[in-house]
């Protein structure tokens, strides 16, 4: 019987059918982080229990600290300093690897996970955190999960659910010239909602993901959450085995000959069965700006804000002008030329190597506009290192951006820093949700290439203008 | 944890869509290496007045602030309900709160299943029946409540009108009998034993 990429893992893991229809799945891996890896092991801790195999089991630090440099164990986050320390301690305690502040293979969660080989194809892998999804990049299952399964995990190897129904998107056609994988989820989300995929595994598909580097594909899975996904995941291929290779954790020798074999079987039968598909042309891409509270509210930079009778009944319209009020918008409002006060690039979206250089190529001996904040937050000590050897940090600098240690920062208030109320951001991160970058804070996400451009302009601005020259470079290279 | 089996209360419409976690509990307001004593930042951003960042009052037109929804255990909304975030801070701060259930169209798959591990039944409707249950307590909340069964898994509204909900049988008979999740499933610690057994010479790369 033919089956899909998610069924060849899935089933690959079953453990036990139980009677009620729900299936007890083993997990290969398990990463923490302080704001609830701290919360999780101290409650297995309080009940008696023990991590079944800490050797599966990986932690960071990346909600709580701050990110400014020189950093330390206290943040601006009440009480953040105890999570750091009971991080600390009971990683510690359990005896699992902790790649704690000070360490050179830290970072933001699922940017180590991929980094240092920890997540590999095939994997099932689970971390307290939405975002987890991210790691179905890599071809594996990243399950996002609560603080007691986190805990029911790491006591038992297992989670137990129902199997998810399934959803392939395929992308076909190329991505325009300034149109990156955040604009092709920010459009696949505004065309379906934000409850598009509600509870689906996901499996992204056709020429212009294949056509994606590994960077761009852990954006694209990354936003598979706020598509209200159960996971995003693309079937690994020569790129994907290339990235995996000699990583810290992945197998060597003849292991990974094992490994490669069965890797190579890792993608969806030709005639498998999804529960729904979805196609995207790719030629209408644009770069894609949000104007609202939700990652659905995106449109095309060029484009304007939808009008009141594009929504069906008075509740909706409610909630369409609630969300323009939080926003200071009006209905049919263009967004080009929309006065921005900061620009933000980091979060486990957007803030590695190739993002910075999208970004830099914009900056490169240009200025942020005046009385604009812009920063840019290195999602991992290695993609800072490596940006810094290219001398990336100094195009940043000079243009007027802070250049930051890694850490999840400005994407939802972490270590407790957030923007001003009103105050109108351009961001690169995932979420736009009402006070998530600080309280009143108005949040419009976009590619870190859109907000490099944005930051330049002082407003809104199409990349595909103001970067013109920067791409026009990075293309003849 | 405490067994769901009946349940009579006060039921606050929130009849919006997208309700996500960061709205249910903002993360600043998650002080605490604890799982107790979060129903004070329950929608805090919309329920208290601030100046800058610190608090200065309840925000008078907010639901939860009205007197007629005091003491409210049901909250009523709409799509995609505690989509976002995945912290269980927000089931924790509803719980502490006073809420026991949550009926929505439909619910964030994480937020979801953090709602069952923790004794919080969410309850899947359609926004017709999402209407009629707000309109039947509209006036007079306090003595207009809903009776809600999850023996019968069956809705009752105080016109007398019943509504069924489906619930995963996995979960529902968890909550029924207030049982741990942990502890149920080390009842298969010897079918978890022999998978990792044969998985360790089947994917032995997977294993560390």
């Amino acid at each position: 019987m033919s089956r899909t990429l998610f069924d060849k893992i899935w089933d690959a893991h079953v453990v036990e059918k139980l009677d009620d229809g729900s299936e007890l799945v083993y997990l290969d891996r398990v990463f923490l982080h302080e704001r609830t890896g701290s919360v999780a092991l101290n409650s297995l801790a309080e009940t008696g229990r023990k991590v079944r195999n800490p050797a599966q089991v990986f932690a960071t630090m990346d909600h709580i600290i701050d990110t400014f440099p020189g950093r330390g164990d206290t943040t601006l986050v009440p009480g953040g300093e105890a999570f750091i320390k009971t991080m600390r301690r009971t990683a510690t305690e359990a005896g699992i690897t902790l790649f704690d502040i000070d360490d050179a293979r830290h970072g933001i969660t699922h940017l180590i996970s991929a980094e240092q080989g920890i997540t590999l194809p095939g994997l099932i892998v689970a971390c307290p955190d939405s975002h987890t999804c991210t790691l179905g990049a890599l071809g594996a299952v990243g399950w996002g999960i609560g603080t007691s399964d986190c805990e029911h995990v790491m006591a038992t190897e297992t989670l137990r659910t129902s199997k998810p129904g399934q959803l392939r998107v395929r992308f076909d056609g190329r991505l325009g010239n300034g149109v990156t994988a955040k604009d092709m989820i920010l459009h696949l989300i505004a065309q379906h909602s934000a409850s598009g995929a509600a509870g689906l595994a996901l499996e992204y598909a056709g020429p212009a993901v294949e056509a994606l580097d590994m960077e761009a594909r852990f954006t694209l899975c990354n936003m598979a959450v706020e598509f209200g996904a159960f996971t995003g995941l693309i079937a690994p291929d020569a790129t994907t085995l290339a990235y995996v290779e000699s990583r810290r954790y992945a197998p060597r020798g003849d292991m990974l000959e094992r490994a490669r074999r069965a890797w190579q079987e890792l993608r969806s039968d030709e005639d498998a069965v999804f529960d729904r598909e979805i196609a995207i042309d790719c030629a209408v891409i644009a770069p894609t700006v949000t104007w609202g509270t939700s990652p659905q509210d995106a449109v095309a930079v060029t484009g304007t804000i939808p009008t009141l009778d594009s929504y069906p009944d008075d509740e909706t319209r409610a909630e369409f002008l609630s969300a323009l009020d939080y926003m200071g918008l009006e209905p049919g409002q263009a967004l080009l030329g929309l006065k921005l006060d900061a620009a933000f690039i980091g979060s486990c979206t957007n803030s590695r190597l190739s993002d910075l250089r999208a970004a830099a190529a914009i900056l490169e001996g240009r200025k942020v506009a005046p009385g604009m904040r812009a920063i840019c937050t290195p999602g991992s000590q290695q993609v800072k290192r490596a940006a810094e050897a290219e001398g990336l940090d100094r195009v940043f600098l000079d243009a007027g951006f802070e250049w930051r240690e890694p850490g999840c920062s400005l994407c939802f208030n972490a270590g407790g820093e957030g923007f001003g109320p009103g105050e109108r951001v351009i961001s690169s991160t995932n979420r736009n949700f009402r006070g998530r970058q600080g309280r009143g804070t108005r949040t419009h996400l976009a590619s870190p290439a859109s907000v490099a451009a944005s930051a330049l302009a002082g407003c809104i601005a199409d990349v595909r203008e103001t970067g013109h020259h920067a791409m026009d470079a990075a293309a003849s290279h | 944890m405490e067994p769901f089996r009946q349940l009579e209360g006060i039921a606050v419409p929130m009849l919006i869509d997208n309700v996500d976690t960061d709205q249910i509990i903002p993360s600043r307001e998650m002080k605490r290496v604890s799982k107790t004593g979060l129903g004070q930042g329950l929608f805090a951003g919309w329920r208290y007045t601030y100046d800058g960042s610190k608090k200065t009052g309840d925000k008078p037109d907010f639901v939860l602030n009205r007197a007629a929804y005091q003491n409210a255990s049901i909250l009523l909304s709409g799509r995609n309900f505690g989509c976002g975030s995945s912290r269980e801070h927000a089931v924790w701060a509803l719980e502490d709160y006073g809420f026991r259930v949550v009926i929505a169209e439909s619910f964030g798959r994480i937020f979801r299943s953090n709602c069952a591990r923790n004794g919080l039944l969410a309850i899947v409707l359609p926004a017709a029946a999402i209407a009629a249950l707000e309109a039947q307590t509209r006036i007079d909340p306090q003595n207009r409540r809903l009776l809600v069964d999850l023996e019968a898994c069956e809705l009752r509204g105080p016109d007398g009108s019943t509504f069924t909900f489906d619930i995963a049988e996995s979960d529902r008979h968890m909550l029924l009998n207030g049982l741990d999740y942990i502890d149920f499933t080390l009842g298969f610690e010897a079918d978890i034993n022999r998978f990792v057994e044969a998985d360790r010479r089947a994917r032995p790369w997977a294993y560390l």
